[in-house]
């Protein structure tokens, strides 16, 4: 037995009193692991520098997991912080409701500040049947209305697939606001054109994956590739049960739900 | 607000400027209908008002599209609408629609109609006015029987591709708002229809009270033939209207979608004046009623013998009251649809301003100016049958 031995035993006697240098080593280690993590499973796209981004090699979306959110809204504040949203209330490019189902059969939903600062407690826990919470955002449809509308071409779809706004473009008519079903844009209160969720653009042409998906502590939104390659996205398409949003509308959203409840609208 | 509205619905999108637009599309659709009636139907009745009906409808027109501008983002920008129409865009064929009944339609019936009267003014002024009413000749000062026919043939031609026009027009404003699936409020295949016979409707009423109002105040006889041939097409158009509009709501409630429960609650408290006691009782029911009793539509002289004078009055309350009832129906489909949470779980209010370029006094001065233009128009281009020159003392009368 080494002496290293010996002191691994005796520090397992004595586990309050370890070895700082060691103790310095893993956290370190832990560290660099719990960074890499993201890399490793394919969560966080580390920049390639050298390839120039190619957006016929992608079509994007994203997977939302409704039994992970916590509604702590971190998505919602690092959206606010990363794209220009307005800071008045009542303009957001991503929020997260909160379901309350009753025992008696009452849904109740709301998302005070866009869900941006958390819930506030509720106060009757005793009626209530189960609560969620389900994280909104534009759902990047296949067969987008608002695309379809805008009379001049200028929101459109990109190659790989996101419902963009050109800026320069809009007239601010907001009818692609009327033909949303899904709330997700709005009229932005100081550039008067239409604004919404990109995915975070400017972020995935530079390999990373957008603000909401990058701060969730629970990895409730998989951001990914929709079809193609083992990307998260699909991993996770393909081990759950996957629901969209009014999928009557035939939008062909591009925003998948698991676990989503029948009272989500 | 009450219920859950999504965060980004508590603005109303679409405010009281984009009330007047249908409303104002529908006058001008509506006026041109009726003058058409007399053009291409042969309904010599109405004769009297067919060029009061034509100016009318210009004068709408050319206001149709100030309440949109004015609540664009950018209206700087809105020269791309026909510079790169986004052709899948219901909304990006207003510009061409527009361009087609002002330039197509309604100039150019308007001057084959008065050419020959514009000739004849140039003739007989002096000075300015008469280099003014040339240059409205454009040069075509030939009033020989050919010429005339020429005129006459060509006018009718244009109105009959004007009547399909004015249902374009008009219904195109429906297709705007009955294509959009996501809000079950509008999204409806009668919206079109609906929207044109009540287009109909306003034109016929407009009509009507601009021609009692105009002819008292030039202190001529209101002609009751023609009076009554308006009330009577007024009844039939409201008879085809309410049908339409009550078919969608029956039709809404037997289907009993998810978003009947909002709709009912909205109706129910939001709308109920807007809806129930303005479009429906007053502007529809009450006028159905009395028009039915007191005019031609159902029984030669009507149910109810009545004095002329009173029935001119009756005919005109409720041209009137239909007025109001249409604008209510005008705010019911843009405010009601926006109302309601596209969660189907609250409801929202929407507060009228009173200043600022969408309130109530701006609203208030681009429903006057029509009429503004109305009577600069008339002034230009005298549409009286009764009087060839009005200017002439009114104490003849």
């Amino acid at each position: 037995m080494t002496e290293a031995d010996d002191q691994a035993i005796s520090n397992q006697d004595a586990p309050h009193n370890r070895d700082p240098d060691r103790r310095e080593f893993l956290n370190e280690m832990l560290a660099v692991c719990g960074a890499a993590a993201p890399v490793f499973f394919g969560i966080v796209r580390v920049p390639v520098q050298t390839d120039e981004y190619d957006a016929s090699d992608h079509h994007y979306g994203m997977g939302i997991d409704v039994n992970k959110c916590i509604g702590c809204g971190r998505c919602v504040q690092a959206c606010t912080i990363e794209n220009d949203v307005p800071e008045e209330p009542h303009f957001t490019n991503t929020w997260v409701e909160r379901y309350i189902i009753k025992t008696d059969g009452e849904v109740m939903v709301d998302s005070p500040d866009a869900g941006m600062h958390g819930f506030p407690r509720t106060g009757d826990e005793g009626a209530i049947l189960k609560t969620f919470f389900v994280p909104k955002l534009c759902n990047h449809c296949e067969e987008a209305p608002c695309v379809q509308v805008c009379p001049v071409g200028a929101t459109f779809t990109t190659e790989d697939g996101v419902v963009l706004v050109d800026e320069e473009y809009c007239i601010g008519c907001r009818y692609c606001i009327q033909a949303c079903p899904y709330g997700a844009r709005y009229l932005h209160p100081e550039k008067h054109v239409a604004g919404k969720c990109t995915f975070c653009y400017h972020r995935l042409v530079e390999g990373l994956v957008p603000a909401c998906v990058e701060v969730c502590p629970t990895q409730a939104r998989i951001f990914g590739a929709v079809e193609g390659r083992p990307t998260p996205l699909a991993q996770f398409m393909r081990f759950n049960t996957i629901q969209v949003l009014k999928p009557h509308l035939n939008t062909q959203p591009k925003v998948f739900y698991a676990n989503l409840d029948g009272e989500v609208r | 607000m009450q219920g859950y509205m999504y965060p980004n619905e508590f603005e109303l999108q679409w405010s009281l400027l984009i009330v007047l637009y249908p409303y104002i599309t529908g006058l001008v659709a509506g006026a041109f209908i009726l003058a058409s009636l007399e053009r291409v139907f042969n309904v010599k009745e109405v004769q009297p008002t067919y060029r009061l009906a034509l100016l009318t409808a210009l004068a709408f027109m050319l206001v149709a599209t100030l309440p949109l501008l004015a609540h664009l983002g950018h209206p700087e920008r809105s020269y791309e609408i026909f510079m790169t129409p986004n052709r899948k865009s219901a909304m990006a064929m207003f510009g061409f629609v527009y361009a087609w009944y002002l330039m197509v339609v309604l100039l150019v019936e308007i001057w084959f109609d008065y050419r020959k009267d514009m000739v004849q003014w140039y003739r007989e002024s002096a000075g300015l006015k008469r280099w003014f009413y040339y240059a409205l000749t454009l040069g075509a000062t030939d009033t020989s029987a050919d010429a005339l026919k020429f005129d006459d043939k060509w006018g009718r031609w244009i109105t009959i591709i004007g009547i399909p026009s004015a249902f374009l027009l008009h219904g195109y404003v429906g297709f705007i708002f009955g294509s959009i699936k996501a809000n079950p409020w509008w999204s409806s295949v009668l919206m079109p229809v609906v929207f044109l016979f009540s287009a109909i409707v306003s034109g016929i009423a407009l009509v009507l009270v601009l021609y009692m109002l105009t002819t008292m105040f030039r202190w001529r006889k209101i002609d009751m033939v023609c009076l009554e041939k308006l009330a009577q097409f007024l009844f039939y158009a409201l008879i085809v209207d309410f049908s339409l509009e009550s078919l969608d709501f029956i039709h809404r409630l037997y289907e009993a979608e998810e978003s009947i429960g909002i709709l009912s609650q909205m109706i129910e408290s939001r709308l109920f004046i807007s809806l129930i006691v303005l479009q429906v009782l007053m502007g529809t029911i009450i006028p159905l009623v009395m028009l039915g009793l007191t005019s031609s539509a159902l029984h030669k002289g009507g149910f109810l013998r009545v004095a002329p004078e009173l029935r001119q009055l009756i005919y005109l309350t409720c041209a009137v009251m239909i007025q109001i009832g249409i604008f209510s129906i005008r705010w019911n489909v843009v405010i009601g649809g926006q109302l309601f949470s596209k969660s189907l779980r609250g409801l929202t209010v929407y507060k009228v301003e009173l200043l600022g370029i969408e309130g109530l006094a701006v609203t208030i001065g681009l429903l006057c100016l029509p009429l503004v233009i109305l009577w600069v128009l008339v002034k230009i281009l005298p549409p009286w049958t009764d009087q060839e020159t009005p200017t002439t003392s009114q104490a003849t009368a």
